[in-house]
């Protein structure tokens, strides 16, 4: 099985823990995997806010780092799903259709192809889990409040496996934080409030730790808290998943 | 006499026609409708216990009557004279009927209560069906201030697809009335009697 | 209270930046509209085959739009065969020059209308009373908002916005209640009494249109406050304004949308009043106004055209987190909301260029939408054809244009310099200065020593 990792830009830059936990814990879990240096970015920023036209050549360049992989994982569930719904070549059509089909997010390939039942990971701490929306809606990690459906959720059933973690309630499981790439500055005040509402939530229910699937999320999330002075931070899941 | 207005309309009628002639996507089926996929009837499902549980929560009373005689029992202890009643139902001897009345609806303002049959019954939501024909003047059931419906409890049927499978052609108007009127404009607290009847009472009959 | 022509020419950020300076008051919005939410979600759980309903409704509605020509020549023949008079209006201006004129025919002034999103779509109200014509409304939502001078900010709760002491302040202003009290049981009363007076004296009825049945030519509406029904029954003169696309094939398809609608909006498992109107009262007559306004145009587009499925049930802005934190009116459309943010570009692209960008396109608008719109989607393309069209500022644009550059050149990503400068110097959501609107309420990520692939180069790069 061929694997690569897809690290997001943001967090190249500015999260490289997470690209090293995630590589790790595949790792650690006897994936061998490939890290395509010349990889930079899945093309959202341009297309959520509106120029899917000016992406062309980052699409081409990503077509040309990703092909020939069985898997591509990636530990950002907006991401993917951009990959997922919008990567296209117009030179090379089959091989954006290759990779749009087989592109993944971590939670996911961990609970679909690797079909984790345990890990050694030890992490003693109230945790929240922050559903991102491109996670949850777009690529049914979880199942979304919204619907008449039965429950499942991929990152929790892995966060249940996690030695000495205490997942806590939320009384929103899944609404939205506010972040929603240029959103975030565009309509900073609504941003700002409904991150605001997220922390509360979680600071409610006593979470030591906020977590999920996104680091867009946390990083917005994390902004507030480290304004508001918060003790609480954020995490992502890969990290924890990968810890002890 | 074809004024400048009816032949603008006119044009436009053709013009927003042919537009959507042009514009209209390709074939898309009808889906089926039918009941064991939209309306499955789970183990033990009781049809009157369903309307009288929804109907109690949405703000209706409900009363389980043997006979005639006791619909006019309970009425006549709840709406004593000089209340104006107006009941269409011949079989309970209370009130009047409309016939006396001229065409006016208006004349209806000052009713205390309309005693009306309901065709059937809708166990999901508690709704009522009743026509032109059942209400004597259609303004009645709308303008009264207390309503009082009468129908059969074998009437009463599981979901609005049976419903619809009940209702022919032939009426003029008709309505789905479902509990007293009703609002929550006002930071979402609901208020029973907003324009229409203030109460509903439904009478089961067996 | 910030009227109408306030509005007009601000952003939705602006005015949902003006909404959060009272915060108190954004938790209070939120939380009410929540409350709806809640409401929705356990009537929707009461019904099991909830989903399959939602996609019977989804192609329904596809089934309509495919045969739109077909059920509205149908609808037409049916109704003028059950004594109706049908008219045909290409655009708002038209619809209300035809309600304007029936009115005129019969020389009275009073008139009652009930809730009609399709009459706030075209301004009814501002021609009708430019024309002399005195029209109350008399939905209590949208009489509260309409005493008010102002638009509704929700399409099935009007006046959502409003707290019952302001509102027992504008009641005791305009229909004379004592002052203080805001009590709603005795708030609905004194607009019962007042509204009662209204129906008694106005011979001329507008209703909006819920559902209109090819099959048998009856349009249907639905209410609570039986505010349309009293209206109409006391009206010499019945005028139904209606959307084309309000039209579903047969009478017995109301059986799936009267399940859906009352429950995606409010939680009810229906309104209190579902009627049928097919034929009017011996001496009464009955108009319906069919309204284009764009409608027939947007049957063409492959992106758009499924927001001509929308039954107006409001829960895409019940659960919509923007909405619920921005408030209606930030929306500048008759139409607010996730839903109203896709029709209104259609009407006006340059007026309501910045709709579309209302949003994180969480999606949860598209999963409680009862005929499945595919709102978030459409959001999405709305933004690309609205930069492509140029309707998004150069400085973005420009901005766009050297991020996606340095994004398709991955040494010049690199090279772009130490540790997260170019990322905070081009993402758009982290320009690092001080007008960051970022770092007015956030803190920015701190810089890391080394980025990810620096890391690897020096620890696992493969020789």
């Amino acid at each position: 099985m061929k694997v690569a990792i897809f690290i997001p830009c943001y967090v190249d830059q500015f999260y490289p823990q997470v690209g090293i936990a995630t590589l790790e814990l595949l790792e650690k879990l006897g994936v061998s995997v490939f890290y395509p240096e010349k990889q930079t970015c899945c093309g959202q920023p341009m297309a959520n806010s509106g120029f899917e036209h000016l992406a062309t050549s980052c699409n081409d360049l990503f077509v040309e780092n990703f092909s020939g992989y069985d898997y591509i994982v990636c530990p950002s569930g907006s991401c993917t799903l951009h990959i997922k719904d919008h990567l296209h070549a117009s030179a090379n059509e089959p091989a954006a259709e290759k990779i749009r089909s087989t592109v993944m997010e971590l939670t996911e390939f961990l609970t679909d192809v690797l079909h984790i039942k345990n890990l050694t990971a030890h992490f003693p701490h109230k945790v929240g889990l922050h559903q991102s929306c491109h996670g949850q809606r777009g690529l049914h990690l979880s199942q979304m409040s919204e619907l008449v459906s039965p429950g499942f959720s991929k990152p929790q059933h892995l966060l249940n496996l996690v030695q000495g973690l205490e997942l806590i309630p939320l009384d929103r499981t899944d609404e939205c934080c506010g972040f929603g790439g240029t959103f975030c500055v565009a309509e900073e005040a609504v941003s700002v409030k409904m991150g605001k509402d997220r922390i509360a939530d979680h600071l409610h229910h006593g979470a030591e730790y906020i977590t999920g699937g996104d680091m867009s999320c946390l990083m917005h999330l994390e902004g507030i808290l480290r304004r508001q002075r918060s003790t609480t931070k954020v995490i992502h899941i890969a990290e924890i998943l990968n810890a002890g | 006499m074809v004024s400048h207005k009816q032949t603008q309309s006119m044009s436009s009628r053709e013009k927003i026609l042919a537009t959507i002639k042009q514009n209209q996507p390709p074939a898309a089926p009808l889906p089926s409708l039918a009941l064991s996929d939209l309306a499955p009837v789970a183990p033990g499902f009781d049809a009157v216990q369903k309307f009288t549980t929804v109907l109690q929560g949405i703000g209706g009373s409900i009363v389980e009557v043997k006979n005639w005689d006791q619909i006019h029992a309970h009425l006549s202890a709840q709406f004593p004279s000089p209340a104006r009643i107006i009941n269409l139902i011949p079989e309970i001897h209370l009130g009047d009927s409309l016939n006396a009345l001229s065409a006016k609806p208006h004349t209806l303002e000052d009713v205390n209560l309309a005693v009306i049959k309901g065709q059937f019954g809708v166990a999901e939501n508690s709704a009522i069906w009743i026509t032109d024909t059942d209400m004597g003047d259609r303004a009645l059931p709308f303008i009264c201030e207390h309503l009082a419906l009468v129908i059969r409890a074998s009437s009463i049927v599981n979901t609005m697809h049976h419903a619809y499978e009940r209702i022919h052609t032939g009426y003029a108007f008709g309505t789905f009335l479902a509990g007293p009127s009703k609002t929550a404009d006002i930071e979402q607290s609901l208020v029973l009697g907003a324009h229409g009847a203030k109460t509903l009472t439904v009478f089961l009959l067996p | 209270m910030e009227a109408q022509q306030h509005t007009a020419s601000k952003d939705h950020a602006t005015l949902a930046d003006t909404f959060n300076r009272d915060e108190p008051r954004v938790d209070w919005h939120d939380k009410t509209l929540w409350f709806v939410r809640q409401k929705r979600d356990k009537a929707a759980w009461q019904i099991p085959e909830w989903e399959h309903l939602r996609e019977t409704a989804s192609q329904i509605k596809h089934n309509v739009l495919a045969n739109l020509h077909h059920y509205l020549l149908s609808f037409e023949q049916q109704a003028q065969q059950n004594g109706v008079t049908v008219h045909w209006a290409a655009n708002a201006e038209e619809h209300n020059q035809i309600v304007h004129s029936i009115i005129q025919k019969t020389g009275i002034t009073r008139v009652v209308k009930s809730k009609s999103m399709l009459t706030e779509e075209c301004h009814l109200n501002d021609y009708l009373q430019a024309q002399g014509i005195d029209v109350v409304d008399t939905d209590l939502g949208e009489r509260i908002v309409q005493l008010a001078n102002e638009p509704p900010s929700h399409i099935v709760l009007p006046c959502i916005h409003w707290k019952k002491e302001e509102i027992g302040e504008l009641f005791h202003k305009h229909l004379g209640t004592p002052e203080g009290n805001s009590d709603p049981q005795f708030l609905t009363a004194a607009a019962r009494v007042h509204l009662r007076e209204r129906f008694m004296t106005s011979p001329i009825a507008i209703t909006g249109v819920n559902f209109a049945i090819a099959e048998t030519g009856e349009v249907v509406v639905c209410t609570n406050e039986g505010n349309a029904d009293l209206g109409v029954q006391l009206s010499d003169v019945h005028i139904a304004c209606m959307g084309i696309e309000k039209l579903i094939p047969e009478r017995k398809h109301l059986g799936v949308f009267l399940r859906l609608l009352a429950r995606s909006a409010t939680g009810q498992p229906i309104t209190t009043y579902s009627s049928h109107f097919r034929k009017p009262r011996p001496g009464q007559h009955m108009h319906i106004v069919l309204v284009d306004n764009g409608r027939s145009e947007r049957l063409g587009s492959d992106d758009f055209r499924n927001a001509l499925k929308c039954i107006r049930c409001g829960a895409c802005m019940n659960t919509c987190p923007v909405y619920r934190r921005s408030g209606g009116h930030s929306y500048h459309y008759a139409i607010a909301g996730p839903i109203g943010s896709i029709l209104a570009p259609a009407l006006d692209m340059k007026k309501n260029a910045d709709l579309p960008f209302a949003s994180t396109l969480c999606g949860s608008c598209s999963n409680v939408c009862p005929v499945k719109i595919d709102i978030h989607d459409q959001l999405y393309k709305w933004r690309q054809v609205l930069a492509k069209d140029g309707y998004v500022g150069s400085t973005k644009k420009n901005g766009m244009k050297g991020m996606a550059f340095v994004l398709s050149h991955p040494r010049i990503y690199r090279i772009s310099g130490s540790v997260g400068r170019w990322v905070s110097r081009h993402m758009p959501f982290l320009v690092s200065n001080s007008l960051n609107p970022w770092a007015k309420q956030r803190e920015m990520p701190t810089a890391p020593k080394q980025s990810f692939g620096e890391w690897y180069r020096t620890n696992k790069r493969k020789a």
